[in-house]
């Protein structure tokens, strides 16, 4: 399909033609951000009828921990840029040396998150606790889901390493990267 | 015609629209139950006839879906299909099944008998003699259809029609696994009624519209397939977690509320993408193909399914909504437009447009089918208004005054009767399909000089 296209596409470029990797990836990660997106919109929604309990809720959480984990999953995605310019470069070894510290980084962001759920099970804080922890297993829940299918995908990739492949790899990472940096204030901090 | 196989279409359609015949007729008298409450009660209760009414519904669509299957795999494929007698075996097990299922639900026979008797479970009523028979003609559709594919040309429109059918028939199995508590019940059973119309038939739905769009407007088939993996992600996305919307009220988890609400809402982005696709195609095209009624149902079944399937969905499909809306003629509404914009339009597109190839009409009689298009279309699209209007009464009066159920009704009247007249505009419109693609071997209207140069310019004749 790709050669055809690209021929095709000689007659009549696309600007879809101009994006990095591929434009099925890019369908992905638009559906993504728009769940997380309505996800984070009702709970900001529900929040206004219930300020206070969310609140009060908001104070269970493991606010340095998420910190920490914003920090390992920054710097696992600064990696896998890192493993995407070395797989343009023809560098196959860096890359999935790369790749594979993203990866690695990305297992210490699923232990963290293990140790706070750990916690709130201890707490006895589950699903139906209240509204907003509903909200904070869904959201991190899914997340979480998208860091096991990302570590993944970043492993497939690095078996099957050249640049176009490495690059559509990464682009999904990012996305669990920016979904991350976007839950993390509007569930942990915003008061 | 290309391939002799293509041939058991013709079969397929001809049974496919006497179903559809008889599911309106049903549909006609249920909609005179609903004027007249007494209304052959003790012959033909209106639960039967709801029974016949949907079921006869899913099986001449499925029908046109296998006769689609059928006329278009050789093509793609580029050769014959595997076995022509075991496709006729396949029909004639539908038929048998069919035929099965509508003595018994309309003489009630063999009540409670395991294998004879109906199951009672809504929409998967089917006796298990009937469903056994459907995975087995399932079972040899499959092999039939896999076999010219893999031997023949492998595209993205036979990948994406085969995905889907084998998912359908898969997620059938689902129909004989009948737990005794209700809430599981209602949850294994939405894997079939849910991820049939919300999923794989979706993946038909795109596979057979590209196929038309690559036939009627000329446009490179990598344009075309590009399109249809976009669609087909974008509906596998949405619709596999979206069955969460029919989780709200049936026991399961209250997330379920969110699950459902997130991605159901995404599931009107699949149907604009095709309503956008079927456009832009015509729009992009480099045919101007004659066959104008194919044309015409293919930009009516994206358009009225965007509508019905997508419009109509979201407006209940929030949690919030259908606290309120559930159960009521909203539902309904939507149930019709959807079944009608995107299924039934779909069939009667690749009818339209493999008829007079099958019956060796160049063609033909397309204001007769192109005017069933609009009085069909049309009755179709006042039925889910006045619905509409039905619907949000009765959630106003039942569900926030909290009256009683009988009371609401009986304030609905007008309606009901309203609803009655376009429904007789739909089977009016439907007959009128049928006849024009069965019957006249003429064009009712001649081509006009300017068009009769074009067509000898520029059409391809069926052969």
């Amino acid at each position: 399909m790709t050669e055809q296209s690209q021929s095709s596409s000689a007659e009549t470029p696309s600007v879809l033609d101009e994006l990095p990797g591929d434009l099925m990836m890019w369908v992905l990660i638009i559906s993504e951000l728009l769940v997380f997106g309505a996800g984070l919109g009702a709970f900001l929604g529900v929040r206004i009828t219930d300020p206070e309990g969310f609140s009060a809720a908001q104070d269970h959480l493991f606010r340095a921990g998420a910190g920490l984990n914003t920090f390992v999953l920054v710097t696992s995605g600064f990696l896998a840029a890192l493993a995407s310019r070395a797989a343009h470069l023809g560098k196959v070894w860096r890359t999935r040396a790369m790749l594979l510290a993203a990866a690695m980084l990305g297992v210490v962001f699923l232990i963290i998150k293990g140790v706070e759920y750990a916690g709130k099970y201890a707490q006895g804080i589950g699903v139906e606790t209240h509204p907003f922890f509903t909200f904070y297993y869904l959201l991190t829940g899914f997340h979480a889901a998208h860091v096991v299918f990302g570590i993944l995908i970043l492993g497939i990739v690095g078996y099957r390493c050249a640049p176009r492949t490495v690059e559509v790899g990464v682009a999904f990472w990012h996305m669990v990267d920016l979904v991350w940096v976007l839950l993390f204030p509007v569930i942990y901090l915003l008061r | 015609m290309k391939y002799q196989s293509q041939k058991i279409a013709l079969a397929y359609f001809s049974v496919a629209m006497a179903l559809f015949a008889l599911q309106v007729s049903f549909g006609l008298i249920m909609g005179w139950i609903y004027v007249d409450g007494n209304f052959l009660t003790d012959i033909l209760p209106f639960n039967i006839v709801r029974m016949l009414h949907t079921n006869s519904l899913i099986v001449w669509l499925l029908l046109g879906f296998f006769g689609a299957a059928y006329y278009l795999v050789p093509e793609e494929a580029e050769r014959e299909i595997h076995s022509t007698k075991l496709a006729y075996l396949q029909l004639a097990i539908f038929v048998i099944g069919a035929l099965g299922a509508v003595l018994t639900y309309s003489f009630n026979l063999f009540e409670g008998n395991f294998l004879l008797g109906k199951e009672g479970r809504e929409f998967l009523e089917q006796p298990r003699w009937v469903k056994a028979g459907i995975v087995v003609a399932a079972l040899i559709f499959l092999y039939n259809v896999s076999m010219t594919v893999l031997k023949g040309r492998k595209t993205a429109i036979t990948n994406i029609l085969l995905l889907g059918l084998w998912g359908l028939s898969l997620l059938f199995l689902f129909a004989f696994y009948n737990p005794g508590n209700l809430a599981l019940d209602k949850q294994y059973w939405w894997y079939v009624v849910h991820l049939w119309v919300e999923g794989t038939w979706e993946l038909v739905m795109a596979a057979i519209l590209g196929y038309l769009m690559l036939k009627l407007t000329g446009v490179d088939r990598e344009v075309v397939e590009k399109w249809l993996y976009v669609i087909v992600a974008a509906a596998l996305f949405s619709g596999i977690l979206g069955t969460g919307h029919h989780y709200y009220w049936i026991g399961t988890p209250g997330y379920w509320q969110w699950i459902g609400s997130v991605f159901s809402s995404l599931e009107v982005v699949p149907f604009f993408a095709m309503m956008a696709f079927a456009f832009v195609m015509v729009w992009k095209g480099r045919r101007d193909h004659p066959n104008k009624a194919a044309l015409l149902w293919s930009l009516g079944c994206a358009t009225l399914a965007f509508f019905g399937a997508g419009v109509w969905g979201f407006l209940h499909t929030l949690h919030g909504v259908n606290y309120y809306t559930h159960g009521t003629q909203i539902t309904a509404a939507h149930g019709h437009l959807a079944f009608f914009g995107a299924y039934v339009s779909l069939n009667l597109a690749i009818i339209s447009y493999a008829m007079p190839v099958l019956k060796g009409r160049d063609p033909y009689n397309q204001v007769l089918n192109m005017a069933s298009f609009w009085l069909m279309s049309s009755g179709m699209v006042f039925m889910t208004v006045t619905l509409t209007f039905a619907g949000a009464l009765q959630t106003h009066l039942q569900r926030v005054n909290g009256e009683a159920f009988m009371e609401v009704q009986d304030q609905l009247w007008i309606f009901y009767a309203m609803r009655f007249g376009s429904g007789v505009a739909v089977v009016l419109g439907a007959i009128l399909f049928i006849y024009s693609v069965m019957v006249p071997r003429r064009e009712v209207i001649a081509a006009g000089p300017v068009e009769q140069a074009r067509i000898d310019a520029e059409h391809i004749a069926a052969e």
